[in-house]
């Protein structure tokens, strides 16, 4: 593999692949099993090539790393643009561990095939969304992700799917009209003012918009990723959605796809309208303070285990928005470690609500009692998760937590300090939770009819857990990467809003010039590849080009 | 040996490892021998870097050790590091220490339960998390420890999860000590806003740069945190419902570790507080009160743990009040003495309800000196330390805050001297009802439930009581001679002299040296009487009789109403707030707005119907279509575009 390998095509390839392989599978004369093997390999190769890409990934660096770019319609400016930063970095290694985990962890009774090769498909459509560069690229993958979702809770939720689909598809969907004719607006805007029709997200980013049109695309932007994060008040349709919807897609509708809106938050509302994200951080900081609050409220009196857990991820996100709209650099740091964090934390405990229906076959809390007596592995790693996500330092949600909250505190005192009631709230909601389900005696058949976690089971949730744990000891190999990439955006920030720039940030934007520049040079990136030992290093073409490569 | 600081913490932390991977299959009792080797091993650890910094010759006898960089971003730094120096290390001492003998002690009384691995596992977390929240060097990493005792505490207060009302002590203690973290939170930002740094030393040596009112605000913040972890006004209601944990965890919660964390932080951040007098009497107020109130409560607890319970409460009231006073030695001394006779009298507690087969009404106790002697003669001396007779340790540690205290605050000497008259009466009451009178364990089950507590009983007739084993009688014959001789840490000039070797950390000038010597003695001597003639008084009114409800108040019972009035203005309003949240504002305002919006869309489509389907499946196939051909598109572009 050289420097120059298309990893992120690769991504989106090898998922979009193994679903089209999975669907042309006969569903006859193989294992039962046959079709989910395959979909786990499929999901594990891109997992490799993530892990891959991360390796490769140049952590001094803050812009877009293993950019290419392809025109594609010259007429219409669209075209292929990928790059990853260290933004979207740990968002496509969640995408890449969390798909295989749900596969094994979440499995489905009756058409694996079916259900197997739309999961692959929604992998290839979150991958794609991490790692466009061009909006309308951007928007594509966006959409592709709602196909496969729509049918995953339409073809195997639970008693009310059909509704949880339809209410799901048309509330996002709607969000995306608004989204399209943002972009479509920003790029005639910029067409206006230079002549030249581009959805290229980094030529975009130079286009002037006067304050008004500024929020007003900020807006239309904002509502498509407010729906699909959620932030409060466009949540409603999540108890509907998780409440019947399967467990392997609530776990990927809340662990990954729920982050493509707080991304998509950063990625383009960031860059693309710096005054008007400046302008309206009130009103999103509020939202988010609302929701962190509210969903702890609301998930208190929720007798549903499956609805608790999505309203607590409308806290857990409001956490993050918190964080990005800080707009200074420890904000928005914790705002994107949160979301892998979250990601990870929301697995574990979706899966492991998952495996107590599979026992009891109940979400209700009125129906389970004293779970610990007979499964105290299941609770034991259910701690774990409650405790990551009420933000018990040691592991890592408060990492996320404290960076969110520090640096939300440095900007806007009092919003910091409304979501440290949060914090308190989550603890109360989550241990009450706990407390109805695994505490209390359990009676004979309840200890009967729940044994403890099998290894299958444990094997799928250890790798989370270990994660949890690590990331909350040691963040700094990914805090080190996330740092760059969102220096650049609050540099960009500030100057656009014309607020100086602290002694810190200067220092870290020349840092980042001088590795891009470092980066860049034919002569040292031919030095890396020989040092690889690669024999492809000659290879260097024009179709992969590294930031800032004179474009 | 400072370089192996790390194994201080390191070694319990192995130990949990440990329990969690195979303690189960080490079973009762070789789990609680590893759990206890890896404690004791820490506590010899200790020693030795103790004996190192004794070497150190410096103004202020320091040592830091840099693990790694924990949380950076930009401006942000904040390092795993550790700081050692006199204060750091008398609490590592006997933080190892006294939770060796808690561990050793648990063996015996854990035996044969069904989780015996588990607690182990959780003590040795728990001692680990203590020793971060102690070594740390910045306000981060002691956050860590700090919440991490909150979270074990949890565990081991919910051990019996089976029992309801285990279970929501466990919880209780918990949101509790959130509400006190958020406080400790508040106050990290706050204070990197201001200098930019968590770290301790930093902190105090950028102290010019902090304005006074700020100052003030870090000071109450953190005041706040230590109301949660120890349990002062307001905040103290979640420490009496901890009794349903295990008798040791009662020890190890109340006694040695998690509640002292609190006066710790303050002895650290010391220099802060000393900048800022409105906080510091703020903190000697809330500890005079929590002390005067904690006691009044106690005179009427009639379960023998919760007595002991409201009585550390009130104890740490004491340490809150010199350290508001600026005697912050003199709180250190008493927090050392009361670990001792504290985990004394909870070990001793334990041994008579275990001897007593969980009985834990002390209205049902009665004469078991004679049946438990060892029991009995250990427990006197825990008595009559906490009581503050001369010449026993508790004597010397409350004497020297009440002087200190007289010298700043002359009217919350009265409030501490009227506290330190119910002490002794109190803690001579529970003696009289436990150890002399009748055997009225005898017809236990007869006798009226006059407790509206519900204080956890034995079922049926009670057996006959009988001694505790070894393994739960050295511990309490350590700790008794520990609690008894604790007082000459108090004398100044001594080689131990706790003054000598702590005052340099804190550098103040304390009040008390202004006291002439002739005020010094006669405020001694008023101490030793007030404890005297308590203890005759209390002694002689309960030995007689075990029901006396003129002196048993209702409302000190129910601990002044505190969790009723909570329920009342917090509890219940918000829980009508959340379930009018979720079964009203969310489903038909908020989701009525949406599917509001969605019909009018609707309508108006509706006219266009005939060309559709109206099928949403028919619309998302259409648009995989688009989808796929779009991809496909761009993919035929890419090869030959």
């Amino acid at each position: 593999m050289t420097a120059t390998f298309p990893y992120l095509a690769v991504l989106i390839a090898v998922p979009a692949v193994g679903a089209g392989v999975v669907a042309l599978m006969p569903r006859e004369k193989v294992v039962p099993w046959f079709h989910e093997a395959l979909g786990v390999a499929v999901a594990v190769i891109t997992l490799g090539v993530a892990a891959a890409e991360a390796v490769s990934f140049n952590s001094g660096v803050g812009g877009y790393q293993m950019v290419s770019t392809h025109t594609w319609a010259s007429d219409l400016g669209i075209q292929w643009a990928v790059g990853i930063d260290g933004i979207s970095l740990f968002l496509v290694l969640l995408t890449a561990v969390l798909f295989p985990l749900a596969m094994l962890g979440a499995r489905v009774r009756r058409d694996s095939k079916g259900f197997i090769a739309w999961l692959l498909l929604l992998e290839a459509g979150c991958m794609g969304s991490f790692v466009s560069l061009d909006l309308i690229l951007f928007f594509l993958f966006f959409e592709l992700t709602l196909v496969p979702t729509y049918f995953l809770i339409g073809g195997w939720g639970f008693a009310q799917r059909g509704y949880a689909a339809i209410k799901f598809f048309v509330y996002t969907f709607a969000g995306s009209a608004f989204l399209l004719v943002g972009i479509v607006a920003i790029a005639f805007i910029h067409r206006g003012q230079t002549g030249v029709l581009t959805f290229d997200l980094q030529q975009l980013m130079h286009t002037h918009v006067s304050g008004t049109e500024g929020v007003l695309l900020f807006c239309a932007f904002t509502i498509a990723f407010a729906i699909k994060a959620p932030i409060f008040p466009f949540h409603t349709w999540l108890p509907n959605t998780h409440s019947d919807s399967p467990v392997a897609v609530a776990i990927l509708m809340i662990g990954i796809m729920a982050k493509i809106g707080t991304y998509g938050i950063i990625r383009f509302d960031l860059n693309l309208f710096p005054q008007a994200s400046r302008t309206m951080a009130p009103v999103l900081l509020t939202l988010a303070v609302i929701g962190i609050v509210y969903g702890a409220m609301v998930a208190g009196v929720q007798k549903n285990l499956k609805v608790l857990l999505a309203y607590s991820s409308l806290a857990s996100m409001g956490f993050v928005v918190l964080g990005t709209f800080a707009l200074n650099p420890q904000g928005l740091a914790g705002g994107v470690l949160q979301m892998a964090n979250h990601g990870l934390i929301s697995t574990a405990l979706f899966l492991l609500v998952g495996w107590v229906y599979r026992r009891r076959a109940t979400w209700q809390t009125s129906s389970l009692k004293g779970l610990q007596w007979s499964a105290p592995v299941l609770a034991g790693c259910f701690t774990v998760a409650m405790l990551a996500s009420i933000g018990v330092p040691g592991l890592n949600g408060f990492v996320g937590e404290f960076l969110i909250l520090l640096g939300t505190f440095v900007a806007h005192r009092w919003w910091a300090v409304a979501a440290t009631a949060g914090v308190i709230a989550a603890a109360v909601y989550l241990l009450w939770a706990y407390q109805q389900v695994f505490h209390g005696e359990p009676t004979e058949e309840d200890v009967a009819s729940t044994p403890d976690l099998r290894w299958p089971e444990r094997l799928v949730v250890a790798p989370i857990i270990v994660l949890i744990v690590a990331l909350g000891i040691f963040p700094k190999p990914v805090l080190d990467r996330i740092t760059p990439s969102v220096n650049r955006v609050v540099v960009r920030v500030d100057t656009v809003t014309r607020t100086p720039l602290s002694a810190e940030l200067r220092r870290a934007q020349a840092a980042d010039e001088a590795a891009t520049a470092a980066a860049t040079t034919p002569a040292t990136a031919l030095a890396r590849a020989e040092a690889r030992n690669s024999s492809a290093s000659s290879a260097v073409g024009a179709s992969h080009r590294i930031p800032g490569g004179g474009r | 040996m400072l370089h192996v600081t790390w194994l201080i913490i390191a070694l319990p932390l192995i130990g949990f490892a440990l329990q969690v991977a195979v303690g189960r299959r080490l079973g009762d009792p070789v789990a609680g021998w590893v759990a206890t080797a890896f404690c004791s091993a820490s506590f010899a650890v200790a020693v030795g870097v103790y004996l190192d910094l004794l070497t150190v010759q410096a103004p202020v006898r320091s040592y830091s050790q840099n693990l790694w960089t924990w949380v950076p971003v930009d401006r942000l730094q904040v390092h795993a590091d550790l700081y050692v120096d006199p204060l750091s290390m008398t609490m590592v001492l006997f933080v190892t220490g006294i939770s060796s003998l808690i561990h050793l002690y648990s063996i015996g009384y854990m035996r044969g339960d069904r989780d015996f691995s588990k607690f182990f596992l959780y003590l040795n977390l728990f001692v680990a998390s203590m020793l971060i929240l102690v070594l740390g060097a910045n306000m981060a990493v002691t956050f860590v420890g700090w919440e991490g005792v909150g979270t074990c505490s949890y565990w081991l207060i919910a051990f019996w999860f089976t029992r309801e009302a285990a279970a929501s002590a466990g919880k209780k203690a918990f949101v509790y000590n959130r509400i006190g973290d958020a406080g400790f939170l508040l106050a990290i930002l706050v204070t990197w806003q201001s200098v930019h740094s968590v770290e301790y030393q930093t902190v105090f040596a950028r102290l010019g740069q902090i304005p006074p009112s700020t100052v003030t605000a870090i000071c109450l913040l953190l005041l706040v945190g230590v109301m949660g972890k120890s349990a002062q006004l307001p905040l103290f209601p979640w420490l009496a419902d901890a009794m349903e944990g295990p008798t040791p965890v009662s020890a190890l919660i109340h006694a040695a570790t998690m509640v002292t964390a609190g006066v710790y932080l303050l002895c650290r951040v010391s220099p802060l507080l000393h900048a800022s007098h409105a906080a510091s009497l703020t903190v000697a107020i809330v500890g005079a009160l929590t002390a005067f109130v904690a006691a009044t409560i106690a005179c009427a607890q009639q379960d023998i743990k919760k007595v002991l319970a409201y009585s550390t409460i009130s104890q740490l009231g004491y340490m809150f009040l010199a350290i508001g006073c600026g005697a912050y030695t003199a709180a250190i001394f008493l927090m050392v003495a009361h670990a001792f006779f504290k985990g004394l009298l909870f070990l001793g507690a334990g041994s008579v309800i275990h001897g007593l087969h969980d009985e834990q009404d002390l209205k049902r106790m009665g004469n078991l000196r004679a049946y438990m002697p060892i029991t009995f003669i250990t427990f006197a001396i825990g008595w009559l330390c906490l009581a503050a007779v001369p010449p026993l340790s508790g004597y010397w540690a409350k004497g020297d805050i009440l002087d200190n205290t007289w010298a700043a605050h002359p009217a919350l000497w009265v409030v501490g001297i009227i506290t330190a008259c119910l002490t002794a009466y109190y803690m001579s009451r529970l003696t009289g009802l436990a150890f002399f009178g009748n055997d009225r364990w005898r017809e236990a089950d007869e006798q009226p439930d006059l407790d509206p507590m519900h204080t956890r009983h034995a079922e049926g007739v009670i057996a006959e009581p009988h001694e505790s084993p070894w393994i739960m009688t050295i511990p309490l014959w350590i700790l008794a001679i520990g609690a008894a001789l604790a007082g000459v840490l108090a004398l100044s000039g001594s080689r131990f002299s706790l003054a000598r070797w702590i005052d340099p950390v804190f550098g103040t000038t304390l009040f008390e040296s202004h006291l002439s010597s002739s005020t010094t003695l006669i405020l001694a001597l008023i101490d030793a009487a007030v404890a005297i003639v308590f203890v005759i008084i209390g002694l002689r009114l309960w030995m007689t009789r075990a029901y006396r409800p003129a002196l048993e108040k209702s409302f000190l019972l129910r601990s002044w109403y505190i969790n009723e009035v909570y329920d009342a203005l917090i509890g219940r309003p918000a829980t009508r707030l959340a379930g009018f949240f979720a079964n009203t504002l969310d489903p038909k305002v908020i989701d009525g707005a949406v599917l509001g919006v969605a019909g009018a869309v609707h309508g108006t489509g509706s006219l266009l119907r005939k060309t559709q389907t109206g099928y949403v499946r028919n619309y998302v196939l259409g648009i995989t279509f688009g989808t796929v051909v779009i991809l496909l598109f761009m993919l035929t572009r890419l090869w030959w575009g």
